[in-house]
Formats: structure tokens, sequence, C-alpha cells
């Protein structure tokens, strides 16, 4: 399996790449870790003329305390999410998830950046990021710009950076001690989620979010709704897929993932609520 | 594209085109065999090498982006013609039957031994969820990641 | 005879660590794609996109003008290269009907897939490049997916056969017809259950690869191949392609597993050897992933319809099999015969002296041609018995492990002819299932379940088990005969004394994975005396070793390996003519031991085998007539198959909110005779046991109604990984063949054999109490869970 061929530059900071990328337009893709577009590319189910590498853009990899939130550079790799003591004290379920991305040789490359900007609703950082209220920071020509995780995902693969925009933070607000679950159901360690929760619960606010439920991570905000007018997480945990259009595949029907994502969030608030 | 990259101690000095695989690298440009390809898809790990240190699936990385790293791959494990720890206990534990996933399996291991010297069974076993075994229905392998672990 | 634990003295029995490690384990192992072939071209096979098309034309040459492209041909274009059609060498039935295909499909294409025209490059990604730019018209005509649907007739797939169906083989048991309708009519109970082996993908880790050279001046041809039949394959390229079979040599390099899948005489080996015949140079191919799954022949796909009789007491009467068995698009080596490797094992481990009544009709479909995998057609058989015995004791309400004893073959029953002709060699059934009993903590699991198994629990306990007969050692080559097969069943050795005592060792079988270097090695030294590291194991290259049958089902150890023994015993009585002669003692006077031939009661009349070795070379002083050299062949073909066996055992918890299936523990005990090396006994069980557990629970290969393999990758056939499977508890009997000298029966496929039906008897017993009688496999969440759904009417816990 060899991409189709395709011209490769490589920037050495943020401004450079969205420089690059404004020159070559549309046909251009960022490459950071690599970990979604190269299968793809492999596959010749992308083939960009032009890569735009922004992996040594050294100053996006970092984990910061921001006061209210942790900021998290976009070419942070996955291992580093799972590893962070910033993130296991203030945001442990973002850590928690980043190491059910994947496998290990995908973490050591894996961006988180690359998986937001990515949006494929089946992976794990969006739907997590999303129920964590996350902001995430573009950066284009002319100037940055902030945008709500609620506001990013557009469609299937689809988000609100434009062309010529980079992702180059992530900020999420600390968790404050809140309960938290992530729950990822599949049949082999390495894969996607069929369904997957990722949930937090503190007195009477929470964040609920689905993996694979639809075209884009899915904000279960009738769970929460319904938990913040005092329903019991069983009764909360009914109301999982309102927000829902989940698909058909080869693991499970839309009826089979509905009711998967009914069990899974109700088991998510019950480990959240503890 | 001009890429220069540590591969097992020596410095190779490359021209290749930027679509170029960095498993086709290795196995093509530098004639190390050892690292097998066994999938399209980054599911199978047999393509796994260490890239300063970590081992990551070569079939998923472009040379050009390997540029200035340094790179181990089944080749360069043992020394002095001594084989690695990891590789004894496979041996040892008959962690291996055709062999063709093992030099992947073996950089897994490695790797993971580094991130946690002392895993439990379990953990051994999640570490290794992206390497794929036909033969030997992984339970000489988990024992030989216990057994290197306990070396 | 039962021993336990009884392992030979020497080196034989023992835990010896493979000498086939250390270069594995650096990466310094060849595998075919590893050899470095200057100047070789590389093939790339266009395939078809559709399972049922016509072809009305293929126009090539925007790819013949590509760059680094040396050639494009379609089918049309290299019928002149082929001496005859793909060979398939089991025409089970007289009037099988049996499309004649090539290489390249012309006029039609039978599945996703078939190739239908090829390019020539001077590298891989020149080569696979151009396929895009070949254009083919096609005329797409309606898929056949259904093996029902195929037998209808409703759309016929190949024009000239006029029908989907390939041939009905009956086992007509002469003397006993009329019986089995009698036994059912009076039986107490009976049981009838429709079982679906889904197709499996067989996934060797290694792709296929293979690289043909052609040698200077006209000497012939070079295959390399990653093939589990080197032998076989020289005989079929040289008939397909008309090459005197003295010009054809086959090499396999390490071969990275095969699990029946490289059992096969594939098109690439074909138009590799056709091209590089043309083109006078070295041409290789690799096969790609997502290329193989549907271009690698898949196993199992069979529709199993299982009838049991049995009397008040639960004692079997009466067995009726019928089976629909997917050919896919065309018939490969052996795809036809696959069934009938389990016609015979029906009846399982049971004693059952009345009535036995089996068919199987296999049919084309159009999807990707199936073939041998891993206990091909005996897995099978031993799931739908196994099943159907589970659900003949719930029938009766009595303990599936009672039902088994009461119906046990009696260990002082064997030898047994069993109803269908074969005699099994020996076994103790019992002994095997106590152990494995003991072993899973059977009684205690049954308590358990009292407390678990509750009204409202989520997570039910199930434990389930499956016995087990392997119809092993193929084969007698007379009873290949009998069932049309097309070659015999023997095996060839040679052992060869070197001038410094120095052993080799020629086989016909070759390994891909299991050890035999190590094990022959053992063999030779425990018979010869010698330390192991003195014999070197010669295979895998027809020009060194040119007789042989290769290795699959189970055959390398109880064929190959006693083949070796008796080389060395030949070896033995030539060295003992040689030593007689110089010790001048009478040959009845001598005694072979350590290594050394001593006349019996004259400790200091001795002479080693490296003295004898050394005359025989120098042949100084050798008896008359006598020829130098020490030096053995014998082509061993075996009296009966080898009949290993065991029980598994697995316990399981199922989550009935998400149909998750949680294997617990499982056990398996297995016998397969005397061990040579326990250590490559009890690899072999573990992958075995998981890939079976694999097909109960993990794989499938999905079509669409369209013919569209919809998982074709790893990513989505999912083989499972470390993280994914338990760690197994293994036990062990120990039960000699009388039949071979070694005592021994193969262990290859008894895993698989074992695992599908014990885990799926396990998911059933823990869904019994919710009204689940049967599983569909793989036993996936999904699939679980609908069967919760359809039994309970709702998913339990769905909705509180």
């Amino acid at each position: 399996m060899i991409p189709a061929a395709f011209d490769y530059v490589r920037a050495g900071s943020t401004a450079e790449a969205i420089s690059l990328i404004g020159q070559h337009g549309d046909e251009a893709k960022f490459l950071a870790g690599g970990h979604s577009l190269l299968p793809l590319m492999k596959l010749r189910l992308a083939a960009p003329s032009v890569l735009v590498d922004i992996g040594r853009v050294s100053d996006l990899s970092y984990i910061r305390d921001g006061g209210d939130h942790i900021a998290i550079g976009a070419l942070t790799r996955h291992m580093d999410v799972e590893t962070s003591a910033l993130l296991a004290e203030h945001v442990p379920l973002l850590a928690h998830a980043a190491g059910h991305v994947g496998d290990p040789q995908v973490r050591h490359r894996g961006t988180i950046g690359g998986s937001i900007a990515h949006a494929d609703p089946a992976s794990d950082l969006p739907a997590t990021t999303l129920a964590l209220g996350a902001t995430y920071v573009a950066q284009g020509p002319n100037g940055t710009r902030e945008i709500a995780a609620a506001d990013f995902y557009q469609g299937f693969l689809e988000s609100a950076l434009e062309a010529d925009e980079m992702l180059t933070e992530i900020r999420v607000p600390k968790m404050q001690g809140a309960g938290w679950s992530f729950q990822k159901f599949n049949r082999r360690a390495q894969d996607w989620a069929i369904v997957g929760v990722a949930a937090w619960r503190r007195n009477g606010s929470s964040g609920v979010a689905l993996v694979n439920m639809g075209s884009t991570p899915i904000l279960a905000t009738s769970v929460s709704g319904a938990l913040s007018q005092g329903a019991s997480v069983a009764d909360a945990a009914q109301l999982a897929a309102e927000e829902a259009e989940p698909q058909n595949d080869l693991n499970a029907s839309p009826e089979y993932r509905v009711h998967l994502a009914k069990v899974l969030v109700r088991r998510a608030l019950e480990e959240a609520s503890k | 594209m001009k890429i220069s990259v540590t591969v097992n101690g020596t410095v190779h000095d490359s021209d290749v085109e930027p679509r170029t695989l960095l498993v086709h690298y290795i196995r093509e440009v530098l004639g190390l065999t050892g690292t097998n390809i066994g999938c399209d898809t980054s599911s199978c790990g047999a393509c796994s090498v260490h890239v300063n240190g970590e081992a990551v699936k070569s079939c998923t990385m472009l040379a050009v982006q390997a540029d200035g790293t340094a790179i181990t791959t089944i080749e360069g494990l043992a020394t002095d013609g001594q084989m690695h720890p990891m590789q004894q206990a496979f041996m040892e534990n008959h962690g291996l039957q055709c062999g063709y996933c093992t030099p992947g399996m073996v950089m897994a291991a490695t790797s993971l031994l580094k991130e946690n010297p002392h895993p439990t069974e379990a953990e051994v076993r999640l570490g290794l969820e992206g390497n794929l075994c036909r033969c030997t229905g992984y339970h000489n392998i988990v024992k030989s990641v216990l057994a290197a672990a306990d070396k | 005879m039962t021993v336990i634990d009884d392992r030979p003295a020497g080196v034989l029995g023992t835990r010896m660590l493979r000498r086939e490690d250390p270069a594995l384990l650096t990466g310094e192992a060849k595998f075919c794609n590893d050899l470095n072939l200057p100047g070789a071209l590389h093939l790339a096979v266009l395939r078809s996109p559709y399972a049922h098309a016509r072809i009305r034309s293929i126009v090539t040459d925007e790819a013949a003008a590509s760059p680094g492209v040396v050639a494009v041909y379609t089918g049309a274009d290299l019928m002149s290269q082929w001496a005859s059609p793909m060979p398939s060498a089991w025409a089970v039935t007289a009037d099988m009907k049996n499309p004649a295909h090539y290489p390249l499909a012309t006029g039609k294409v039978a599945y996703v897939g078939d190739g239908v025209a090829c390019v020539l490059a001077t590298t891989d990604a020149a080569a696979r490049d151009a396929l895009d730019l070949i254009v083919v018209d096609y005329e797409p005509l309606e898929a056949v997916v259904d093996l029902e649907d195929a037998l209808s007739d409703r759309v016929v797939i190949h024009d000239d056969l006029g029908t989907n169906k390939s041939y009905t083989w009956d086992l007509k048991i002469e003397g006993h017809e009329g019986q089995v309708d009698e036994a059912f009519a009076a039986a107490a109970f009976t049981v009838k259950e429709r079982y679906v082996q889904q197709r499996l993908i067989p996934m060797a880790m290694e792709p296929r690869a293979v690289a043909a050279v052609p040698q200077p001046f006209g000497g012939g041809m070079v295959l390399y191949s990653a093939t589990q039949i080197p032998h076989i394959l020289k005989v079929m390229t040289a008939l397909t392609l008309g090459i005197p079979e003295q010009q054809m040599r086959v090499i396999t390099p390490s071969v990275g597993g095969g699990f029946g899948s490289k059992l096969d005489v594939y098109a690439e080996e074909l138009l590799c050897v056709a091209l590089a015949r043309k083109h006078k140079l070295p041409v290789r191919w690799n096969e790609e992933r997502g290329e193989g799954t549907v271009a690698t022949t898949h196993g199992r796909g069979q529709i199993q319809h299982v009838e049991l009789a049995a009397d008040a007491d639960g004692k079997l009467t009466a067995v009726r099999i019928r089976l629909l068995a997917d050919m896919g698009g065309y018939q490969q080596l052996i795809t036809a015969g696959i069934p009938l490797l389990g016609a015979f094992l029906y009846a399982g481990v049971y004693d059952l002296p009345q009535a036995y009544d089996f068919s199987c009709t296999g049919v084309y479909t159009t999807l990707t041609p199936t073939d041998a995998y891993r206990g091909a057609g005996r897995p099978e058989a031993t799931y739908a018995i196994e099943r159907a015995m589970d659900s003949l004791a719930d029938v009766m309400g009595i303990d599936p492990m009672e039902l088994r004893e009461r119906n046990f073959i009696q260990k002082e029953q064997f030898p047994y002819t069993a109803m269908t002709g074969l005699t099994y060699d020996s076994g103790d059934h019992l002994l095997a299932m106590r152990q494995a009993a003991e072993l899973s903590d059977y009684a205690g699991v049954r308590e358990r379940q009292k407390t678990q198994n509750v009204a409202g629990s989520t997570k039910l306990l199930g434990i389930g088990q499956a016995s087990y007969f392997e119809m092993c050692g193929l084969a007698p080559s007379r009873v290949l005969a009998s069932l049309n097969y097309s070659a015999g069943g023997w095996e060839a050795a040679t052992v060869r004394i070197l001038p410094t005592n120095k052993i080799q060792v020629v086989t016909g079988t070759s390994p891909h994975g299991q050890g035999h270097e190590t094990s022959w090695s053992m063999i030779v030294a425990d018979k010869l005396g010698v330390p192991p590291e003195d014999v070197d194991v010669l295979h895998s290259d027809t020009a060194i070793s040119p007789l042989g049958l290769d290795t699959y089902g189970s055959r390398s150890l109880p064929v190959g390996g006693v083949a070796i023994a008796m080389a060395c015993d030949k070896v033995i009585d030539k060295a003992k003519k040689i030593a007689a002669h110089q010790l001048e003692a009478n040959e009845d006077d001598l005694e072979f031991a350590g290594g050394a031939f001593t006349v019996k009661g004259s400790p200091d009349r001795t002479m080693p085998l490296a003295a004898i070795a050394f005359e025989a070379f120098t042949a100084h002083n050798l008896p008359d007539g006598l020829e130098p050299n020490l030096e053995a062949q014998v082509t061993y073909d075996p009296p009966n198959f080898s009949w290993p066996f065991g029980t598994h055992i697995c316990t399981v918890e199922v989550d009935t909110e998400t149909g998750q299936v949680t294997v617990l523990q499982y056990v398996a005990v297995d016998d397969c005779g005397v061990q040579v090396n326990p250590l490559i006994v009890e690899g072999q069980v573990h992958g075995g046991v998981i890939q079976g557990l694999a097909q109960a629970l993990f794989e499938e290969a999905v079509y669409d109604t369209e013919g569209n393999l919809k998982n074709a990758s790893l990513a989505e056939y999912l083989v499972p990984a470390a993280s994914d499977v338990p760690s197994l508890t293994l036990g062990h009997t120990v039960t000699p063949s009388p039949t071979n000298q070694l005592g021994v029966k193969g262990i290859g496929e008894a895993g698989t054999i074992g695992a599908a039906p014990a885990v799926i008897n396990a998911v059933v017993d823990a869904l019994s109490s919710l009204g689940v009688h049967d599983m569909p496999m793989p036993a996936s969440p999904h699939n679980v869970w609908k069967a919760i759904h359809a039994a309970t009417g709702n998913a339990q816990g769905a909705s509180k």
C-alpha cells in the first residue's frame, strides 16, 4: 500500500504552516502525527497533492495550567496526554480517554490536535473534549479565534476550521473534583468504539458525550438536562440517544447502538456519581 | 527529498520520494528486511520499530517524517551477537511460531517495558493490543514479556 | 493402554527450545518477500470489483504506456501459456461439476477479487499505479451470496454447467439402509438443529508472496513461494504450465503461517512462472492484505442440518447429517473435499453402533473460493455433534457431561471400528473429560450458577464443553483413493550420516511455524544416540528434498516424523552390518544403544556410530557387497489415520445488557499420543484454541447482497489481539497410537476443533435460563443481544 504521489513541505512554525497551507490551497493538507491521514492515503481514499508537515512545530507540544483550564498544544501526542500529571490532577477524564485511543504505537505518534481536527465521530477525544466543554483555538492568516467544542463539529469529518486555519490549542476546563467515567465498548481493544461515552458529574452539573452515535460526536444534552432537574441516573440514561442519529455498520444496528448508549450512559453516570 | 536517519546506530543519508513509507525505506532502501508488513491499515503491528526509543508502526509514518530521528529495528536489538533479553525470553518461552509477527511483537514489547517495567499480565495484554499474531494464541507471548520483565 | 505423563527417556519428550528461533527473532530469517532479486519485474493483478459480471472489453493502452510498465496482459492474452486450467485435485464424485478457470478470467468473473488483467513493471508501485489505468467494461450480473439461494439456481453462475450444484456426496453404509429411519421412528429423544459455519478468512500474518526466477540457458525455473506445499506445487505448476517437471524447482523460504490458506495452487504463482518464462526475467508478486482478503481462499462456509436420535437413556441411536457447502466461485485445489474430511466424524467420540447417514452438497456462489482452513471439515463436524449433544442433554434435562459419559466409546473398545468403516486407534475420553472437569472446577461452576444466574441478574455464568476426535495423519493412500483424491498420503524421509558423524535429515514436510527442524532433530537424536545439534534438517526445496507431500492436516509428525524414525532404523540396520563385520561378531549378537554397537555380554567389544560412519565413507573394509556410505530413504504410507482426542471446557460470563461475552477460563485437555516436544505441543494447542475461539466470538467474512466483502482488512475482520483473549489452562493425557513406532498422533488442529463448540456451548448454557437455545457464530455482542431479545421479547436491562 503506497500513497499516491504528493509534494511535501515542512513548516518550522505555526505562522509558516499557515502561510504554506495558504499558498497551496485546497489540495494541501496538514500532516501532524499522520495517524488519521496516512491510513486514508495508503488506501487512496485521500490523495492531497501537498502535505504540510507540522510535526516539527515544537512550540505546539505542551500541557499548561491556564488557571481555570488546562491548555494543551495541538501537537501534543496522545501518550503525553495520557501520562500528564497535570491532566491526571485536573482533567483525569481526558488523560484516561487518551489512553484508549488506538494502541500504544498509535499513541506514540498521534496528536490530540490531529484527532480533533479530523473530526471523526468514532474517535475518543472529540467526544471527550466535547463532554468537558472544551474550547479549541484556531489560528489563521488573520489571527486566532476560539471555537467552542459544541460549535466545532459540523458533519462527518467536517469541522468549523477554515481551509487556511490550523488548530493550535485545546483548552479544557478543570474538572474540580467532578466524578467521571469513560465507557468504550468495542470488540477488540485497538478498535474504534462501537459506542463510547465520556461523562462527568458534579453537584447539579454534568457533561455527557457519545462516541460513534452519529455523523459527529454527540453531546447528550437531554441527559444532562434531566439530571439537572433531578431525574435519576436510570431515567436520565433513557434519554441517552435523544440527540443521536446512529448509523448501521458491521458491528451494530442503529437499534442496538441506541440500546448500548442507554446502558453505557447509565453505567457512566453511576460510576461518575460514586 | 534528502533525509538523514540513524538506524541501528548508523547514520544513513538518503534521497527519498515523499510518499515512501518508513517501512519501505527500512526494507527496500536499507535492506533491513526483519521488519515485516502484515496489513494495509495500521492494524497488525508487524512493522513496529522504535523511533527515538518508542514503538511506532513504520507503515504509518513517512520516511521524510523520520528525518533526524534515531531508529531501532529488530536487527539492532541484539548487542555483540547476544540476543536482547526480550528476544531470549521469547525463545525460552516459545513465544513465536512462524515468526512473522515476531519482530514487531518484540519491538512493541520492549517499548512497553520501557514505559512500564513491571506490568501485570493484564497490562501486558493491553500493551500489546496493537500487534496481531495468528500462531501462538498470545499465551506464550504474554509469558515471554512477563519473563523478560522479571529479568 | 493409557499412561499419564509417561514421557520416554532421553531427548524425546523434553521441552527443547527451538533452533528455528534465533533467525526469526533477530530478523535474519528471510521470508519470500525479503528475497533480493536484482532486475525482477513486479506483478500486480487487476481484480474484479463485481461478484458476477460478463467482461465486455478490456482496454490496456494507457496502463501499458504508464512509467515503469513493461507489459500488460489480459486473460485472453495469456491463454496460450496454460497447458490446462487451474488444478483441482479432488473430484469427490465422478460427476462433480467443475468449471474450467484460468489464472486470469476470460468471459466472466465469478467473485470480487477474480483476476482480470495484470501489469508487469519495474517497481511494485509502478505496477500498482498502472492498474488504475486499465479500463474494463463489465456487464454486471446478479450476485449469488446465499447458499440456499445458490442451490435454487435462480441465477446460474457458470453458464456451461447449467447449475450451481457442484456435487452431492453421500456416505453410504452398505447393509444399513433404512436403519436410520427406523432409529428415528423408535427414538425416545430426537434433536434437529441447523448450524451455520460462517465463512472465515485464514489471515496468516504473512501475506502470500511469489517470485519466479528463470535459470540461465534454458535451465528451468525456480519458483519461490510462501506456500505450505512446495512438492505439490511443483507437480501442479509443471502440469499447468507444460514445463517438464524436472525443470521446475520450488523453494519455500521462511513461511509466515498458513492455516490451510497456503495449501493451494494460486493464480499468482502460475502468472509469475508464465511471465518469467515469457520475459526471461525474474517476476515477483507480493500480496497486499486487502487484496489477500478476497484473493486468498477462505475457510468454513457450511450450513449443517443435524439430527440425533437417542433411546430413553440418552444413548445415541442415529445421526443424520445434511450439509450444504460453499465452494465459492470455483474449485481451488481441494475445495470440494474439505467437508468430506469431516464426513466420518459426525458421531464424534460416541459409540454409535446402529445408524449413520451423511450427505453433502457443494454449491457455487459468487464469492471467494473456499478451501482448507485449520481443521478443514473436522471443526465443522465436531461443532455440529457437540452442539447437538448439548441440545439433546437440554431436551432430556440432564447435564451435558453426564450425557457424554453415557455415550463415550470406552477405552476398552479400542481399536474401535466405527460404522463409517474407519478404525479409531486408541483413546480414553472419560479420562480426558474428568481431567478437564477438575481443572475447570466444573462442579463448582455449576454451584455458582445457582446463586449467580437468578432472575434479574445481568451477568450470567455459563460453562460448556466439547469432546473431540480428530482424524489426523493424512493419510493412508488407499483411503484417499476411495475418496477420489488424486494423490497419495505418504511421506518421505532420508537420513544421511556424514563421514564425521554429523547427520543430515531430508524431509518432505514443509514447516511454516511448527518447528519441524527442532522436533525432527530430536527424533533422530533419540534414535541414533547423537546430540540433536549434530542433526541438520533439510526441507522445503524440491531440489534438496525431491519427494514429499508437505504440511497440512496435522500430518507432519504422524507421517513425516514416523518416516524419519523408520529411516533411522534402516541406517542402523546397515551400520550394524558394518559393525558386525569389523567386530567379527554376529549381527544378532549386537545391540545398539547410546550411539554405539556392542557385542552382548562383552562391553569392551564396541564400535561407535562415528567410527562406522567413517568406515562407511572410506569403504576400505566393508562387508562384501555392501554399498559405501550410510544413508537410507523411507517412504511411509501410514496404515491408518491417527486419532488425537480430548475435552475442552470453557467458562464464560455474559453481560446480558450489552451482549458481551467474557471468557473467564478456558481449559484444554488434549491427547496427541506421545509428545516429542511438549513445548511445541502446548504452543500448537494455544494457537489452535484461540483460532477456534476467534471463530466462536470474533470472526466472520461479511458480504453484502452484491457480493462485496464488507470487512476486507485487518481493521474490520476481527482477528483478536492479546488484549481480547484469555490465558489458557492446559492439561494432557498420553494415549500412544498403536499404529506407529513413535506412538504419535499430531496436534496442529486439535485446539481449533475443540474451541468453537466449547465456547458456544458455554454461551448458550449461560443464557439458557432466558430461553436462548442456540447462538449464531460469531457470538458477537450484537448477535448475543439479538438472541436475548428474540428469546425474551425485550433486551434484558434495556428499558428498566
